[in-house]
């Protein structure tokens, strides 16, 4: 199955460095460097290999009657290892064999898939015999991918792999709007909002009830965020037909997008200023003597720059105002427009299949040398794409104060990666485990009493 | 759950159990409570409701609406699944329903078609059930389907108003009943962002709940026939071989029509017959016709076929033997004829040996029979070459966008279809469907003369509650096993 991002591991490392008889190499020259030994290094010291598999396990490596054993084994791991080889259909059966495995291969970037009726490793005997005996995901995470390329016909700061704080909002935006709805519509809880390393950012929601949707309920939800529609060629991407939206598009706009469009993407786009962007702009407009009254005042008229954009958003929203008297088609303009260019856009082929693989937390990505880290999303106005680990930078910090202390501090708790796994620790496996703890009782209860009832064979 | 049949071991399916929703009329299905059925209940009940599923078929083939399959479901539940006695309706429509299930677990085909019929039949009688019965049902299968309270409905009103509003409809009020429902029950609703959701809940307006339940009907149906079907081959079907097995195999392959078997608007006479041809013959019938004319000649498949439809058309003994005798003695002496031949015919008539009086064969018969070399009996539509068939249609003075209606029908492996699309390019009406040559005989009869009161033996779907004569099948061999669903 598709692995997400794409993105092979080159060798873009720089000098190859000393490192036999080093154990603590120094740092290449440039701060964004990505380097193979670091990344050993970082295997070997940092990567938070027991709360992952914590996280994982959902309970299963408990003392508990109601454990199944082997349920972490059977959660598919793939690799990506230097040079583009990639290993599929990877399994563990705990955290030491899977830091083993990690430690050995130091993968470029290691995903997470389904964890699958029987050992993914062992599936071939399954596949040849008919009938029943079928290798089928069991359960999975409902994830989502953001990224930042989806935006590039709306950015004009960076595009393509580049992102800058002045586009980076727009992944603010989507957390944000994505966040709410999973929590007050759906009724998720344990939702993991994770930086891809380079341009966008993941969602893990690992409720039970989420990790038990179908295919056809993953495509479902995909859907309900799905509103920025229509290619290249189509003017108009949203349409937002009738006389109300719907309450959870609503309350996006009302909570975030109006906001978020008028004081930054407006401005820090520049979606108005220039002919070029406010051709775009009027181009979702659907009536043409507003398009030319506009191109006509905008032509002519230079006010001063810092209030371009602001002013003439004001301009066009009093003739959309006055327009809908006219008729229906203006009616939703200025909502659709801001749509347009805040809503969030999914991948949504990460989201509709149980087997998609997606990059796991805590990954280093290649490219930048930035580590996965998670996003608290209450707080996710302030997260700072700029000021994610590094993996020269934690190096460093792993050098520094290895000599300094020499208490009994953990090596993670040193770096600044610390104030990551912690949230890690605190606010997403805390909580997951009392629900995982809930979950194994009701189900062992449940299971305890089916057996207790049943029937030989119904017909 | 036992099926004790009378004259027979108990047959054991499982464990027995409560019996679900008897109060309530209507039923999931999912257990079945210990009953003694006569075999001739077992077989009887299994086809009443067959009967009514394939009403079903018929009408959802002609493209009924929702309310209109409704209507006609309570029509054909009426008519076909009374009993002398009110009370035992319910045990009539679990046995005839378990017995089906029987029937048709049996291929992939087979299940799919039951799944769709029952689907349809299911969510016709719920929608016919009272709110109050709705919930009463819904409480009874335990399905986490809530209609909500007042104070509920006044605290989200809002929200519903706006989703309303926002699919340019009407803003609910008081009177309309919204039901809780997990929204993993409703994707294509959460899809189109067409409900409100809360909390993981969708807020559904009552006339989306039919769906709901239907959907749960389904899932279950699904999950229990891939069950029977392992239990069927894996035990029962060798069991019951004697006994229940072939009642079973025979059901899906019954034909439930009119049988045709005394002619209904008199009789034709053999002055008659080439014109009645040229107009009237479905394909398989004018092929055999004009290739007896032609090589003076039919083997013995093509000959009960043309002849056992003759007799239905209407011609009688002495006009069928001085027929076939004209013929054949194109090529043979009158005494030969009469020696090998003669006899067959009026065994067909039911006046030789145990005289029984033979029925023409249905379209399903003709379809799944095995012409050989030198045969021309069996169905056009399916045992023609391509280029065969399209010629054998052009001849016809068919349009060439008629023609490739028919071979794209053809393709799809509907010979019915294709023969009813023949037959209202040929007439200009359209046909109610056919099931039989000599539906298509009667049809045509009608529509050239003028389309008067059709005072014929089968109802418009070719349907009908006739009491079945003994049915027997002519000595020839039939051909039993897993066989496709006639019709689309």
């Amino acid at each position: 199955m598709e692995v997400d991002e794409g993105s092979a591991a080159t060798s873009t490392a720089g000098q190859p460095m000393e490192v036999d008889g080093n154990p603590n190499p120094a740092p290449p020259a440039q701060q964004n460097e990505f380097s193979p030994d670091y990344l050993k290094l970082y295997y070997g010291r940092l990567f938070p290999y027991a709360d992952m598999h914590k996280w994982l396990s959902y309970g299963h490596d408990g003392k508990h009657t109601g454990c199944d054993a082997s349920f972490f084994s059977r959660r598919e791991f793939s690799f990506t290892l230097e040079h583009d080889i990639y290993l599929r259909y990877l399994s563990f059966h705990d955290a030491s064999t899977m830091e083993a495995a990690i430690r050995e291969k130091c993968p470029y970037k290691i995903d997470i898939g389904a964890v699958y009726n029987v050992d993914p490793s062992k599936r071939t005997a399954y596949s040849n015999v008919g009938g029943d005996k079928v290798f089928s995901p069991a359960e999975r995470e409902l994830v989502f991918d953001v990224d930042m390329t989806d935006y590039d016909d709306i950015r004009s700061c960076c595009s393509g792999a580049d992102i800058c704080l002045s586009c980076w909002p727009l992944m603010t935006v989507a957390i944000k709007v994505i966040d709410t709805a999973l929590r007050d519509d759906f009724g998720f809880e344990h939702i993991l909002w994770v930086y891809s390393g380079r341009r966008g950012v993941h969602c893990w929601v690992c409720d039970p009830r989420a990790r038990r949707l179908t295919n056809e309920q993953r495509s479902s939800i995909a859907d309900y965020f799905r509103v920025c529609k229509g290619s290249e060629m189509n003017g108009k991407k949203v349409a937002l037909t009738g006389p109300a939206l719907h309450p959870s598009l609503l309350r996006a706009y009302t909570e975030v997008l109006k906001q978020y469009f008028e004081e930054k993407i407006l401005l820090n786009q520049s979606l108005l200023a220039s002919e070029q962007n406010f051709g775009k702009v009027l181009d979702m407009v659907p009536d043409e003597s507003v398009r030319s009254q506009m191109r006509n005042k905008w032509h002519s008229s230079l006010p001063s720059k810092d209030e371009v954009n602001s002013k003439r958003w004001k301009q066009l929203k009093q003739l959309l105002e006055q327009g809908k008297s006219k008729g229906q088609v203006l009616r939703r303009c200025v909502e659709e427009i801001v749509f347009a260019y805040t809503y969030p856009r999914l991948d949504m082929e990460v989201s509709k299949h149980m087997n998609h693989l997606l990059k796991a937390p805590f990954c280093v990505h290649p490219k930048t040398g930035r580590v996965c880290v998670p996003i608290d999303p209450n707080n996710c106005e302030a997260f700072n794409p700029m000021q994610v680990p590094t993996l020269p930078q934690l190096m460093d910090e792993l050098n520094r104060d290895d000599t300094a202390s020499g208490q009994k501090q953990k090596d993670w708790e040193r770096t600044s990666l610390a104030s990551s796994i912690q949230y890690f620790k605190q606010s997403f496996l805390d909580p997951l485990a009392r629900t995982n703890k809930a979950e194994l009782e009701s189900s062992h209860r449940a299971k305890l009493q089916e057996m207790a009832s049943r029937p030989s064979l119904n017909w | 759950m036992e099926f004790k049949v009378a004259g027979g071991r108990r047959t054991s399916f499982g464990d027995a159990s409560d019996v679900g929703g008897v109060q309530s009329r209507l039923s999931f299905y999912s257990n079945s409570s210990d009953v003694d059925v006569s075999l001739e209940d077992f077989e009887q009940f299994a086809m009443d409701r067959l009967r009514v599923l394939k009403g079903i078929e018929e009408g959802r083939t002609r493209g009924r609406k929702a309310e209109e399959i409704d209507a006609l479901v309570v029509d054909l539940w009426r008519k076909h699944m009374r009993t002398p006695n009110a009370a035992d309706i319910a045990t009539k429509d679990m046995v005839s329903h378990f017995v089906l299930r029987l029937a048709y677990c049996r291929t992939e085909e087979l299940r799919r078609w039951f799944l769709a019929m029952e689907s349809a039949l299911f969510r016709a009688r719920f929608r016919a059930e009272s709110p109050e019965s709705q919930r009463k049902f819904m409480e009874d299968q335990k399905l986490p389907y809530k209609a909500i309270s007042s104070t509920e409905f006044e605290s989200v009103k809002e929200k519903l108003g706006q989703v309303a509003r926002s699919l340019n409809q009407p803003v609910p009020t008081a009177d309309n009943t919204f039901y809780k429902v997990p929204f993993e029950e409703v994707p294509e609703l959460v899809s189109a962002r067409r409900v409100y959701l809360q909390r993981g809940f969708a807020f559904v307006p009552r006339d989306q709940l039919a769906s709901i339940v239907v959907g749960q009907f389904r899932a279950r149906l699904s999950k229990a026939l891939a069950l029977t079907n392992r239990l069927w081959t894996s035990t029962i079907a060798v069991e019951e071989k004697d006994r229940l097995t072939p009642i079973v195999e025979a059901l899906s392959m019954r034909y439930l029509g009119a049988d045709y078997s005394q002619p209904s608007k008199g009789f034709v006479g053999l002055q008659d017959l080439d014109n009645l041809a040229k107009n009237s013959f479905p394909l398989c019938m004018r092929h055999l016709f004009f290739n007896l004319r032609h090589e003076h000649h039919l083997k013995f498949g093509g000959r009960q076929q043309l002849g056992l439809f003759l007799k239905g058309i209407g011609l009688k003994l002495e006009d069928a033997l001085n027929f076939w005798r004209s013929e054949f003695t194109v090529k043979m002496t009158t005494e030969k004829f009469d020696k090998e031949y003669g006899y067959s015919i009026r065994h067909n008539f039911g006046k030789e040996g145990k005289r029984v009086d033979y029925t023409p064969y249905s379209c399903m018969k003709i379809i799944t029979s095995t012409p050989g070399v030198g045969d021309h009996h069996g169905c056009p539509y399916r045992h023609f070459s391509q280029e065969n068939l399209r010629s054998v249609l052009e001849d016809q003075q068919l349009s060439s966008r008629t023609v490739d209606a028919v071979m794209e029908k053809v393709r799809n492996r509907h010979y019915q279809l294709a023969c009813a699309t023949t037959f209202e390019a040929i007439h200009g009406c359209p046909s109610d469907g056919i099931n039989h040559p000599n539906q298509y005989f009667e049809q045509s009869r009608r529509a050239l003369q003028g389309g008067g009161q059709a005072e014929n033996t089968s109802s418009s779907n070719g349907l009908q509650s006739v009491p079945l004569p003994a049915h027997h099948d002519p000595p020839h061999p039939v051909e039993r096993g897993t066989l496709p669903i006639p019709g689309p």
